[in-house]
């Protein structure tokens, strides 16, 4: 990708990220939010995570979207955008991003840029996909597409979560669905309640 | 400045932006007109009517004896009359509105709309060389030998990008029912939300089957093999005359009965139109607006619907694939197409979409509407148990008669 682009959707995650802070309204902060979202995905995109970058959309732009509907059902736009502002809060953040900067700071000092070439980064597709048409035969279609030079990411992402991680995801799933009972429980006694 | 805008690939730059002005300008624009028109027509047969069939060129107006009525057909220029009515009608913004988002809400339908279609394949590829001869007889030079693929963007993740952009087209129906700070609009956002939030799930769910038999996410590459191997939904040459393909063509039918239905929540079209619905709620989403403003939110639903066919079609329907194609010698070989059969592809693309819109108008104008909470109740309870239900069969039955 031509580094412009990459500046162009960095100044977008970034600027829509400072909207959804400096935003009055609440509506105007969710929407920044999907749009920085949106601007995350063009990045994910750009680093040939196709598969990432496209559920960074769908996944987050509809839970914004849920976010949109707590804003228009329950909250109170006009007494929203005339709070006050609350100095601790600000205060707070301030001292927490002055850390994080100090910590990303120490980090990238720490690591030498100048040993790395980013030229050596391309990736040896076909090497690859004769490794894995070799140990695993029972995964053709990986190892076709990595033969002709095709990176199959959602196929590798899939592999790595299915196979490495697979019990990781059972419990996540277990996790998901107790949060969904739950949710069901308590939508149902309310309304016993109000009878 | 000079490395910023390094590795930019001319060539495919320029190819793709011809390919966007092609597809959105020259198809989808006067497929949608054309569409309205069409709805019109369809329904005034239906309800025996006669339908707008007056609509000729003017030139009575100019002091000739008779209006031109292009094919003998009355009413063919409907839609351009339509579209100048829509631009001199007066731009009347309400004084309670909250108008960034008030302006904001029909862009965000209608751009998200036509950005869909960047994934689907509208044909197989263009072999330009073939022009060689023609352009150096006037004194042009040539075509690189290498064939223009008929695909905006060839991503590996085609249908999930489709539905990734399109669920943010949900963002311009309730902006519109939120920022009109009217009643009736109100309502119909906040339906048109929770509706096209509980069908997502469904048509999301509803394909996997089919990315499962094809173990492929690319929209080129479905085609493609639809095209040597029968359609999914018609396996007869091929691969497709196999017993693990028509064993499988139980559970791709049901795939596809969920996925229009899902498609037909999507779009918010009838029977599902539960966020404009006239009987309850005046207009819907768009009652506050007026002139083009109302006119790009008719555009989006239309092209939204245009795409979804499109997008049916390559799932299901081979795409631009021609029936029995590489039996009859109109079959697709990589950089061996010739061009004109590149074109014959493009075009039996365009009609099997329109066969599919005019199933949509079919549908409209022959269905009630459903009331919200059976719209609900269909959604969670039969669709989306079935769409799970569907995966599970189509895996048990790639199990047991595996295919190849």
């Amino acid at each position: 990708m031509p580094a412009l682009l990459f500046y162009l959707f960095a100044l977008i995650t970034l600027g829509f990220g400072l909207m959804v802070v400096l935003a009055r309204n609440p509506v105007t902060s969710a929407l920044s939010l999907a749009m920085s979202f949106v601007g995350l995905a063009a990045l994910f995109i750009s680093l040939d995570a196709f598969f990432i970058g496209t559920i960074q959309i769908l996944v987050y732009a509809g839970a914004v979207m849920v976010l949109f509907l707590f804003i228009i059902m329950l909250l109170d736009i006009k007494a929203e955008s005339d709070r006050k502002t609350n100095v601790a809060a600000i205060v707070g953040a301030i001292v927490l991003g002055a850390v994080l900067a100090v910590q990303i700071a120490t980090v990238s000092a720490a690591h030498h840029q100048s040993d790395l070439s980013v030229n050596d980064a391309a990736l040896n597709l076909v090497a690859a996909g004769n490794q894995m048409a070799a140990t695993k035969t029972d995964l053709p279609t990986i190892s076709k597409d990595l033969k002709v030079g095709i990176l199959p990411d959602t196929k590798l992402m899939g592999l790595a979560l299915f196979q490495q991680y697979g019990f990781h995801l059972q419990v996540m799933g277990l996790l998901l669905m107790v949060g969904t009972v739950g949710v069901v429980v308590l939508s149902k006694r309310d309304k016993e309640v109000a009878r | 400045m000079g490395h910023l805008l390094a590795n930019i690939d001319l060539t495919f730059l320029i190819a793709s932006v011809v390919k966007i002005v092609f597809l959105t300008f020259l198809v989808i624009l006067p497929m949608v007109a054309y569409s309205v028109y069409a709805e019109r027509r369809f329904s005034a047969v239906i309800q025996d009517r006669v339908g707008p069939n007056r609509t000729g060129i003017p030139l009575t107006l100019f002091g000739f004896k008779k209006d031109i009525q292009i094919l003998g057909i009355g009413g063919l220029t409907q839609p351009m009359a339509d579209g100048i009515k829509f631009l001199l009608k007066e731009d009347f913004t309400p004084k309670s509105v909250n108008a960034f988002y008030y302006w904001l809400a029909p862009c965000l339908t209608m751009v998200p709309a036509l950005m869909t279609c960047v994934v689907l394949p509208f044909g197989s590829e263009l072999r330009l060389s073939d022009l060689n001869g023609l352009l150096s007889w006037v004194g042009l030079p040539g075509f690189s030998a290498v064939p223009v693929p008929s695909v905006i963007a060839d991503l590996s993740v085609g249908p999930l990008y489709t539905f990734a952009i399109a669920s943010l087209g949900v963002y311009g129906i309730v902006i519109a029912g939120w920022a009109s700070n009217s009643k009736y609009p109100f309502l119909g956002g906040v339906r048109a939300s929770a509706q096209m939030i509980s069908y997502e799930l469904s048509l999301g769910l509803s394909i996997i089957p089919v990315l499962m038999v094809f173990g492929e996410l690319n929209l080129a590459k479905m085609s493609i093999y639809q095209d040597a191997n029968g359609w999914l939904l018609l396996p007869l040459w091929g691969e497709g005359l196999s017993w693990a393909r028509w064993a499988l063509w139980i559970p791709m039918g049901l795939s596809f009965c969920i996925f229009v239905v899902a498609m037909f929540a999507e779009t918010n079209r009838l029977p599902f139109d539960m966020a404009e619905c006239e009987t309850e709620l005046v207009a819907g989403y768009h009652t506050e607006y007026s002139s083009m403003k109302f006119a790009l939110f008719f555009l989006g639903e239309y092209a939204a619907m245009i795409i979804g066919s499109g997008l049916a079609v390559t799932l299901f329907l081979g795409g631009w694939s021609i029936p029995f194609g590489p039996l009859i010698g109109l079959g697709y070989s990589a950089g061996d197409t010739p061009l004109w059969l590149g074109l014959l592809h493009i075009g039996v693309f365009l009609v099997k979409i329109v066969a599919f819109i005019l199933f949509f108008i079919l549908i409209r104008w022959t269905l009630p509407r459903f009331r919200f909470d059976q719209l609900m109740k269909l959604g969670w309870m039969v669709m989306f148990e079935l769409a799970l239900f569907n995966v599970l069969l189509t895996a048990l039955l790639m199990w047991l008669i595996p295919l190849k």
